[in-house]
């Protein structure tokens, strides 16, 4: 199944520096072992042994913001933690990406009220939205697939323009 | 955006010790993004070399403004909120609230919802111990426990998906029964469940009882005592591997629990490792009330028929006219309670967990007040960890079990 099958005897691939470069990040994405609330419970289910996201280059959770480039913000964003949900963004190393699992995450979802950002973009840019309160392991995986489009499709250029 | 303030040590003066600001000890963050705090918890330790001389726990990381939500919201909407109170379990939050308004109110709730309640409950306290098994596992470096507790949870899980069509936020019990009958799969997914858990809870117990390494990271550690769990309010597995039998299912029966013959499981050792098997032990017994309540699972309606709360079935909106009438003005206006104040307490799987419920003769709560007990199992945790390594402090906090959705709210 490997690529060796599908190339055969070739021996030799021809491709963009951006295609392998790409592929490869999305292969060893090593997401922030963050939770906040509820949703964090089912990106730990996503993790476990029945959905298995090490199946897609994800098996490893860093503590670390510096050894991460993916942070899913699983739960609710208080107004006490946007701040040092900043901070943790800013520590991270480029290029880095961001999926806002739950509707608390993507809009601040059922709560309406004074202590809840309402949507964690209003702290950090987001890649990826994924809706459901919380959302089912299968649509975090799916969010994650979705990310992996993105990153597949992104440009040198634009990157270097955007990290500067 | 609010920005992270930088305080001086002038702030937290009276909480650390003289040598604190000689510079003799050290000061240290943990959390609120650290692996081991489940959660988003900060702990503010005071370190003398790598023992931890104060532990001042920072709060408020995740405070969701939960129970000013609730009272903007009618009696029936407000309930959506309880499940995301302790998110590991949503059912007894529910149950909790609905027992409340259900006194407020004075609603009758049919047996075979009671017997339902029981059982759904029990499962949720089987499963929260499964993730807190699995999160000690990870914490202590045994990461296979993690896989294999999930394993089960997701068939917990399976079972409440069939019930009411969510994994976790069910909002499936409802004031006056539950939302509507169990599908008829359900007793053969829950006797599924009761075959094989008991040789899961064995398999678990080969890995971890008896092992060494365990042993040597659970035995003898963050000790505490009967007299001063109970002047903390500490409740729970956490108070009961303390030597002090109280649990509300025995003390305090309530949605038919006086049924049920189990036995609550009481140790006196009061270390982690007390609090590790008081959980184990409670998984037996969990099985145990299940398979009594689903062999004496009554027949008969699963919500009460007292139209004042209750909306009309859906069969009866088609044809008649009043109905319909009727149950647009339940879910939009909502019904009345009376200008009391409640007070109802369940045992959760951390403990006395209670809901206090004012009405002012609206359709809204006046007041909403929660008893959460993290709250209250965290207070004591400074007082236990002084003295231990900074890594026997992690396996401390994991051995409270605490939940920082309970906590902040
Ligand atoms: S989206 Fe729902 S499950 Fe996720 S954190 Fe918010 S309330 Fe909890």
């Amino acid at each position: 199944m490997g690529v060796e099958q599908k190339l055969g005897d070739m021996g030799v691939v021809t491709t963009t520096l951006e295609n392998v470069v790409n592929w490869s990040r999305t292969n060893a994405m090593w997401p922030m072992l963050f939770g906040l609330a509820c949703c964090a419970i089912e990106m730990m289910a996503a993790q476990a042994s029945n959905y298995d996201m090490s199946r897609f280059g994800m098996e490893l959770m860093r503590a670390s913001p510096r050894q991460s480039d993916l942070m899913i913000v699983a739960g609710r964003v208080s107004k006490k933690m946007g701040p040092v949900l900043r901070r943790l963004y800013d520590q991270m190393p480029e290029p880095k990406w961001v999926i806002a699992m739950g509707d608390c995450a993507s809009c601040g979802g059922v709560f309406n009220n004074y202590a809840i950002f309402q949507g964690v973009d209003e702290v950090v840019p987001v890649d990826v939205y994924v809706a459901g309160c919380p959302p089912r392991p299968e649509a975090l995986i799916h969010g994650v697939l979705t990310l992996y489009e993105k990153v597949k499709g992104e440009k040198f250029k634009d990157l270097a323009e955007k990290y500067g | 955006m609010t920005q992270i303030e930088e305080v001086s040590i002038d702030q937290f003066k009276h909480l650390v010790s003289e040598r604190a600001l000689t510079g003799e000890t050290m000061l240290l963050n943990m959390g609120p993004q650290h692996p081991s705090t489940h959660g988003v918890l900060r702990l503010l330790l005071e370190l003398d070399g790598e023992i931890v001389v104060n532990c001042i726990p920072d709060i408020g990381y995740l405070h969701t403004g939960i129970e000013k939500n609730m009272e903007a919201k009618t009696y029936q909407k407000a309930e959506v909120m309880t499940d995301r109170l302790d998110y590991m379990n949503p059912m007894g939050n529910n149950l909790a609230y609905v027992m409340a308004v259900e006194k407020l109110v004075d609603l009758d709730v049919p047996p075979r919802a009671q017997a339902l309640r029981v059982i759904l409950v029990e499962l949720q306290r089987i499963a929260s111990h499964l993730v807190w098994l699995g999160s000690v596992g990870l914490d202590l470096a045994a990461m296979s426990m993690f896989l294999y507790c999930f394993r089960e949870r997701e068939q917990i899980l399976d079972i409440f998906e069939l019930v009411s069509g969510q994994r976790m936020m069910t909002t499936y019990f409802r004031p006056g029964g539950v939302w509507r009958d169990v599908p008829v799969e359900f007793e053969k997914a829950v006797r599924e469940f009761l075959k094989i858990f008991p040789k899961r809870i064995d398999e678990y117990e080969t890995l971890l009882t008896k092992n060494p390494l365990f042993l040597d990271r659970m035995l003898g550690l963050g000790l505490l005592d009967a007299a001063t769990a109970l002047s903390y309010g500490v409740t729970g597995p956490t108070l009961r591997a303390s030597g002090v039998d109280w649990d509300l299912r025995k003390a305090r029966p309530y949605s038919g629990y006086e049924q049920y013959d189990f036995n609550v499981p009481v140790l006196t050792e009061g270390d982690t490792y007390a609090r590790y098997l008081v959980r184990i032990q409670e998984f037996r017994e969990s099985l145990k009330i299940i398979e009594q309540a689903l062999n004496k699972l009554p027949f008969g309606p699963v919500r009460s028929e007292n139209r004042k709360f209750v909306p009309p079935p859906r069969s009866e909106i088609g044809v008649s006219m009043e109905s319909l009438i009727h149950h647009f003005k339940l879910w939009t206006e909502g019904f009345p309670a009376p200008r009391a104040s409640v007070y109802s307490a369940i045992e959760s799987p951390r403990g006395e967990l209670a809901l206090m419920l004012e009405g002012d003769g609206g359709p809204k709560p006046l007041r909403v007040h929660l008893r959460t007990p993290s709250f209250d199992n965290l207070s004591v945790l400074p007082h236990i960890v002084k003295g231990h390594l900074v890594a026997d402090l992690v396996a401390i906090l994991a051995s409270i079990d605490i939940v920082l959705g309970d906590i902040d709210r």
